[in-house]
């Protein structure tokens, strides 16, 4: 286990890991990594790993479930045994079937769902490595999977937190932060609509604190987001040579 | 069985929403009657029954001796969890606890336990061996809409109803004492539900209100009026500024609250 650090913000203001408060970790995203999937994502923030891959629109099973006037998105998140400190049991945990709910839930706003009646769209998350934040690593990996897959959306969906530790708000939490922090917010954004589709706050704020840390998480998704079109573009504009 | 009859109400109440009313009659920002019943099953350490309107909630608490968590050795441990009992709705079937019952009782255990109002490290017995565990069970009996604030409310108040037995250590043993300890509380976190109806924030949405809503955002408020929980819910989406506004009266009801059950 790692040991509690004696503070969170140095002298100069500048966290663990040498970011100011309002910086990002390093962000690398890969589209159509996946042969298998219709459309898939790798998202590397920080130290998170994080692998989404879509299959569908396809045939719905069980079949009882398929809704006569559109799709239904299924969503599972799942952390792999080996991402955190100490083994995860593979076994599904509360924390994840709450998160998959809320990632599921976040991204829904963004499809047509009524493009595909009958049919079933299946989301699958793994977190192959945790360092705090792979809730919205994960939404940020899944919308651009959706998009690699084809599917009609409204804007991709682009997530970031921000939080409070040593009593200052900062941009996109790492693991240390995120457990010995002050208070987390992860905030899911449509950029092009200003809708925002993921929200959950833990730890204490005042009004004007949450304030400020919702304002810096959206600003955060702002930055994640043309890095995301980018990533996505970079898939059909990167050319092969091919040995004669 | 319902749906049908919702789904021809459902135009019905947003039109009214749009106007600031509410086929209820309630105001956009207004509570439904909340009665609170404290300790009425005996046999657990802390029991309370709440009532928002036709919403009735039942939380227990037990507290038993167990293990702590390996990153904190020398806290007690807290677990909720909920029950959304088949008889509470035609919509509920049994079954192990579904995401709706998860997300219900990972919302309720965050406000509580972020709000700090159980100081654990009094509930320590011997650092990483033996802690006591605070286990907070809702019942939910029967679903009209907001069982998040209804169940939030029942643990809380089954919480201050907590008595806990005296004990002391004999050779590593937890040994019972006659008499009983109250569990002390320092805050009174409340959890504040809206729903985002045509386009407008409802405070305390009721189970039709729930089935015509976009989507659903909870706030829990402390008693300073820090927020110390958030989640939404629903598959719709909130505008920065609805989720400012809501914020804000979130601190304002939850106060209200906390007044009217002098909490």
């Amino acid at each position: 286990m790692s040991r509690k650090p004696e503070k969170l913000i140095d002298k100069k203001g500048l966290r663990l890991d040498g970011r100011k408060p309002d910086e990002l970790r390093p962000i690398k995203i890969e589209v159509g990594v996946l042969p298998n999937t219709d459309g898939s994502a790798y998202i590397q923030q920080g130290k998170n790993k994080i692998l989404a891959g879509v299959y569908g629109p396809r045939e719905l099973h069980p079949k009882h479930l398929a809704l006569p006037d559109r799709t239904v998105l299924r969503c599972r998140y799942r952390m792999a045994p080996f991402s955190v400190q100490e083994r995860k049991s593979p076994a599904p945990s509360r924390r994840d079937i709450e998160l998959s709910k809320v990632i599921r839930e976040a991204l829904e706003p963004s499809v047509f769902l009524e493009y595909y009646p009958r049919t079933g769209i299946d989301i699958h998350i793994e977190v192959l490595q945790a360092d705090g934040g792979t809730r919205c690593a994960s939404i940020t990996a899944a919308s651009l999977a959706l998009a690699d897959a084809g599917i009609p959306m409204q804007d991709l969906v682009t997530a970031c937190a921000a939080g409070k530790v040593d009593n200052t708000i900062v941009l996109d939490l790492m693991d240390t932060e995120d457990k010995e922090g002050g208070a987390d917010v992860p905030v899911a954004l449509m950029p092009n609509l200003n809708a925002i589709t993921l929200l959950q706050m833990d730890g204490i704020l005042s009004l004007e604190e949450f304030e400020k840390a919702a304002n810096l998480a959206l600003e955060g998704c702002r930055k994640i987001y043309p890095m995301q079109k980018e990533a996505l573009k970079a898939k059909y504009v990167s050319v092969k040579e091919v040995e004669e | 069985m319902s749906s049908v009859i919702v789904g021809l109400k459902r135009k019905q109440i947003a039109q009214l929403i749009a106007k600031g009313k509410r086929l209820d009659g309630r105001g956009l920002t207004d509570y439904r009657e909340i009665k609170v019943e404290q300790g009425i099953i005996e046999r657990a350490e802390g029991s309370a029954r709440v009532l928002l309107g036709k919403t009735e909630v039942l939380a227990g608490t037990k507290i038993e001796v167990g293990k702590p968590f390996p990153d904190t050795p020398n806290e007690g441990v807290l677990t909720v969890n909920a029950e959304l009992v088949p008889l509470a709705s035609p919509n509920f079937e049994p079954g192990p606890p579904n995401e709706n019952s998860i997300e219900l009782a990972r919302v309720v255990d965050r406000g509580i336990r972020e709000s700090k109002t159980i100081d654990f490290k009094k509930l320590c017995i011997k650092p990483g061996k033996k802690v006591f565990v605070v286990f907070v069970d809702v019942y939910v009996l029967n679903h009209d809409g907001n069982l998040i604030d209804a169940s939030a409310l029942a643990a809380l108040a089954a919480l201050l109803n907590t008595k806990m037995s005296n004990y002391e250590i004999e050779e590593d043993e937890v040994k019972i004492k006659p008499g009983y300890t109250p569990l002390t509380l320092t805050k009174h976190p409340i959890a504040v539900t809206f729903a985002k109806i045509n386009d407008k924030l409802v405070v305390d949405p009721w189970l039709e209100e729930e089935q015509t809503m976009d989507t659903r955002l909870t706030i829990t408020v402390d008693d300073e009026g820090n927020i110390c929980a958030m989640q939404k819910g629903g598959t719709g989406y909130f505008t920065p500024k609805q989720v400012l506004e809501a914020a804000k009266i979130a601190g304002e009801k939850a106060g209200e609250i906390r007044k009217k059950l002098n909490w």
